[in-house]
């Protein structure tokens, strides 16, 4: 077990060495999004007031969409001098493999949601502090969710022609179901008076639909990935 | 086996759909939709040929994906077009329905949502299948297991949530008048749902038996 986490943390380690040295998912991810934010503040704020409801569906788009891009950026650059083969060849599990991916884009998408969630509320007067906790739980669940399955397409899509189309026509349809959670919970949640109770079945949907997918995922990395 | 087989379902499902119409008419009006209701036959048939053809695509899939058998992809490919045109008469038969039921084509409820979800996954299927080239075969089937995993929460959403659509459970109750045509309809779509996935899969093979020749011949070239 110690060997598996100590394999998860070194492809962790690798990716956010390189993106140290070049930053270039980072920057690129967290300008993106935040131009998308920008575009549906324009649509969407009118004389000074956000239509109603606006600001949850904004703040998960901008994540689905810079969650997109990064996840595109994440298996391209293993492709470079044969990478992957490299990281497929060593004698560890795969799933350590996965799983290290996954942690390096959740830490990503971390630092992009904490710069968007900020900007929504800001543009769009979301009563952001007043629960923190259970958006946090919110974010956090629903991110696992799109990633889980997003880096598990993104990896298998590395060998596949026109993938920079594939890997969205794939990965919404089937993350439709956390976005939707994420979307209907920070709606409630952003309610004058929300109802808990909703926001609490949101979050529960949202971490049993993140442990079906991770399973999945999981249980699949390996025989895609085999040559 | 397929060249023996299909001839049988053919059969049969003609059997079927000869005899579908006949119970349909003879079967009782509902008490408050009327001649409306009718569309049942349909729409729930459709449904069923729909999971049947996703159970299909979802196991074919796993057992490509761990074992490596190329007909258990073929199967899959033949599977999800079935899936796909099944789920698509669920989802035309749906909003007539709806719209003299609940005075609305459409609403976007949990049942509902998560009907047009399936069915988006499977096109995504066929769209990979179409555009992925070499090597999309593994990437498919990780998604055919996907798309399985999504029917237990379509099958339990009226469960959960109150919503619009009736709940499953109403079908084990429908009375002998209703529950008969209803049963025949089902066994009809299954019917030829199974010939044409006999028939679409041996096609599928037939194509890979007709690529390996054309390298055969490249070859030796």
């Amino acid at each position: 077990m110690t060997r598996f986490l100590q394999v998860v943390w070194l492809v962790v380690r690798k990716d956010l060495r390189v993106e140290s040295r070049n930053k270039e998912m980072l920057v690129t991810t967290l300008f993106f999004a935040v131009s998308c934010v920008m575009v549906f503040a324009f649509a969407f704020v009118r004389g000074g007031r956000a239509v109603d409801g606006a600001a949850a569906g904004v703040l998960w788009i901008a994540v689905a969409f810079a969650g997109t891009l990064a996840l595109g950026r994440a298996f391209e650059r293993e492709r470079y001098q044969d990478a992957l083969r490299g990281l497929l060849l060593a004698p560890v599990d795969r799933p350590a493999i996965y799983l290290g991916k996954l942690s390096g884009l959740l830490l990503l998408l971390a630092v992009v949601e904490l710069v968007v969630v900020l900007m929504v509320a800001l543009m769009f007067q979301a009563p952001l502090f007043e629960h923190p906790f259970r958006m946090l739980a919110l974010l956090a669940l629903g991110t696992l969710g799109f990633a889980s399955v997003g880096t598990l397409f993104s990896a298998m899509l590395v060998r596949t022609r026109s993938r920079a189309v594939l890997l969205p026509v794939l990965l919404y349809p089937v993350t439709i179901p956390v976005l939707i959670m994420g979307v209907s919970g920070t709606n409630v949640l952003w309610q004058p008076e929300p109802d808990l109770a909703m926001v609490q079945l949101w979050t529960s949907l949202l971490l049993f639909f993140d442990v079906v997918f991770l399973t999945l995922a999981l249980w699949t990395f390996e025989p895609v990935m085999t040559e | 086996m397929t060249r023996r087989l299909f001839p049988v379902l053919a059969g049969l499902s003609l059997l079927f759909f000869v005899g579908a119409p006949v119970l349909i008419v003879r079967a009782p009006y509902e008490s408050t939709m009327g001649l409306v209701q009718k569309i049942f036959y349909f729409h729930f048939a459709g449904w069923m040929a729909m999971f049947l053809a996703i159970f299909v695509l979802g196991i074919a899939s796993i057992i490509f994906l761990f074992r490596r058998i190329r007909s258990a992809d073929q199967l899959a490919v033949a599977a999800a077009e079935q899936a796909v045109i099944f789920g698509l008469i669920g989802l035309i038969t749906g909003p007539l329905w709806g719209v003299k039921a609940w005075g609305v084509w459409w609403q976007w409820d949990a049942r509902l949502t998560m009907a047009v979800i399936l069915e988006l996954i499977l096109v995504a299927y066929l769209l990979l299948r179409q555009y992925g080239g070499p090597g999309s075969d593994r990437l498919a089937a990780g998604l055919g297991i996907f798309a399985m995993a999504n029917v237990p929460f379509l099958y339990i959403s009226t469960e959960i949530w109150r919503t619009v659509h009736p709940r499953t459970s109403v079908v084990p109750t429908l009375p002998v008048d209703f529950g008969l045509p209803l049963w025949w309809s089902v066994a009809g779509f299954v019917v030829i749902c199974l010939a044409m996935l006999s028939a679409r899969r041996r096609l599928e093979e037939q194509r890979a038996t007709l690529d390996e020749l054309y390298l055969a011949l490249e070859d030796e070239a």
